[in-house]
C-alpha cells in the first residue's frame, strides 16, 4: 500500500536519473547556434531579389546557403524537440500520456527535420 | 495534466461570515481570510473581519492574533516567534507569500486578503500540510558529510573566504514561501525538489568542509529534482529573508555543466 510509504520514501521515489545536464546543455548550445543562423536567414530572405520559386531555388542551390540552411533546420528542430519536452514534463502530470507526448514530439521533430534537410539537398544537388 | 481549475469541493465561497468592528472603533481595515474546516464538510469560504487598526499592532500577524482573541477564536494559523526567524506564520498575504509577522498592514492597499500557502493541502484555515516539503528537505541530506575524520583536538577549519560562500544560503528558515510560490513546484511537487530544498542543498555543495559534493550533485542531476527550475524567480521575490534561491539553483546547474566539460 503506497499510503504507508514514508514521506521521505515518496520524495526519493526511484532516485536520481543521473541525467538532465546533457539536455540542459544541448538546449543552450542550440540556442546559441540559432542566433547567427536566424540572423543569417532573416537577412538573406530580406535581401532576395524576388520571392518567387525560381529566385528561392537559385538562392538555396548555392553551397553556402544550402549548408547554412541545413544547419538551421537541424538546430531549430533539435532545439524545438528539447524545448517541447520541457513543456510536456511541466504540464502533463501522468506518466503514460507524458511518455507518449515526448515520443510523439521526438518522432515529429525527426520527421520534419529530415524532410527539411532532404528538400534542401534535393534542390542543392539538382542539375 | 497540471490542474488550472480547483476541484469542485475546493472552490472558495466568497461570501462567508462577516464580523463587524466593535462599537467605538477608530480607523478600521477589512481583512478577508480564507477559512476551511475539514470537519464541517463544507467548501472553503472567505470571512471578512473589520478590525480597529488603532488598537492593533502594526503587522498582519498582530491583526490575525487580534481576530483570534477578540472576534473569532476558531481562526486557525501557525505562529511562534513573531519576529521572522521561525517561519511558522508563512501565508499568502495580498497575493504574495510572506511571513505575517514581518508584513506591515500599512504596506497593503485596500482590503487585506489572506490565504494559506498556495498549492499545498490545507489542514484547517491558514494551516497547510508541509509534510512533502519537509521530506524534500530531508532528502537532500542537510548535514555535513565528510570521510575525513575531524581533528581530535579542534574543529574543522574553514577560511573566511570559504565561510563567505555559504552566506545567503544558510539563513533559510524553511518557511516554504519560495517553494509554494513556484509554478514549477505547483505542477510537479512530487518530483521537483523546489527552491527551498535546492537552496539548502547548495549550502552543503559550497561548504568547504563537506566531502560529498560529487555525490550530492549525482543525486540532484535529474530532469525533475533540479531541472524543473526555469528561472521564473518567484522564489527570490517571495523570500521574506531576502535570500536568492534562484541564484543557488543556477550555480548548482553550473557545477553540473562544469564537471562534464
Amino acid at each position: 500500500m503506497s499510503n504507508f510509504r514514508t514521506p521521505l520514501s515518496r520524495v526519493k521515489g526511484l532516485g536520481s536519473a543521473k541525467e538532465g545536464t546533457g539536455h540542459f546543455w544541448s538546449q543552450r548550445l542550440t540556442a546559441v547556434a540559432l542566433v547567427p543562423l536566424v540572423l543569417w536567414l532573416a537577412f538573406s530572405v530580406a535581401s532576395l531579389p524576388g520571392m518567387d520559386y525560381v529566385a528561392i531555388r537559385e538562392w538555396l542551390s548555392q553551397p553556402f546557403n544550402a549548408i547554412a540552411m541545413i544547419l538551421f533546420i537541424i538546430a531549430a528542430f533539435y532545439h524545438a524537440r528539447l524545448g517541447l519536452q520541457v513543456v510536456i514534463e511541466d504540464y502533463i502530470g501522468s506518466h503514460g500520456p507524458r511518455t507518449a507526448a515526448i515520443i510523439g514530439v521526438t518522432f515529429a521533430a525527426a520527421a520534419l527535420g529530415v524532410t527539411g534537410v532532404f528538400s534542401v539537398m534535393r534542390i542543392a544537388f539538382a542539375t | 495534466m497540471a490542474e488550472f481549475k480547483l476541484p469542485t469541493n475546493s472552490i472558495v465561497r466568497q461570501n462567508g461570515k462577516h464580523f463587524a468592528a466593535p462599537a467605538g472603533s477608530g480607523t478600521t481595515r477589512r481583512f478577508k481570510i480564507y477559512r476551511y474546516d475539514p470537519d464541517s464538510g463544507e467548501n472553503p469560504r472567505i470571512d471578512s473581519f473589520d478590525i480597529d487598526i488603532d488598537s492593533c499592532g502594526p503587522m498582519v500577524l498582530d491583526a490575525i492574533i487580534k481576530i483570534k482573541s477578540e472576534m473569532d477564536s476558531t481562526l486557525t494559523f501557525r505562529r511562534s516567534c513573531r519576529e521572522g526567524i521561525c517561519g511558522s506564520c508563512a501565508m499568502n498575504i495580498d497575493g504574495t507569500n510572506g511571513l505575517a509577522c514581518t508584513t506591515a498592514i500599512a504596506d497593503i492597499e485596500g482590503d487585506v486578503t489572506i490565504y494559506p500557502l498556495p498549492h499545498q493541502p490545507v489542514i484547517k484555515d491558514l494551516v497547510s500540510d508541509l509534510t512533502n516539503f519537509y521530506a524534500q528537505y530531508a532528502s537532500i541530506e542537510p548535514w555535513l558529510k565528510s570521510d575525513t575524520p575531524a581533528p581530535p583536538d579542534r574543529e574543522r577549519l574553514q577560511s573566511p573566504e570559504d565561510r563567505d560562500l555559504i552566506d545567503g544560503a544558510y539563513e533559510c528558515i524553511l518557511c516554504a514561501c519560495c517553494s509554494t510560490s513556484c509554478p514549477s513546484y505547483w505542477w510537479n511537487p512530487d518530483r521537483y525538489l523546489g527552491p527551498a530544498a535546492l537552496l539548502a542543498s547548495y549550502r552543503w555543495l559550497v561548504d568547504s568542509r563537506d566531502d560529498a559534493t560529487g555525490e550530492r550533485l549525482d543525486d540532484l542531476e535529474d530532469p525533475f529534482k533540479l531541472y524543473r527550475c526555469h528561472t521564473i524567480m518567484n522564489c527570490t521575490q517571495a523570500c521574506p529573508k531576502g535570500l536568492n534561491p534562484a541564484r543557488a539553483i543556477a550555480e548548482t546547474k553550473k557545477m553540473l555543466v562544469k564537471r562534464r566539460l
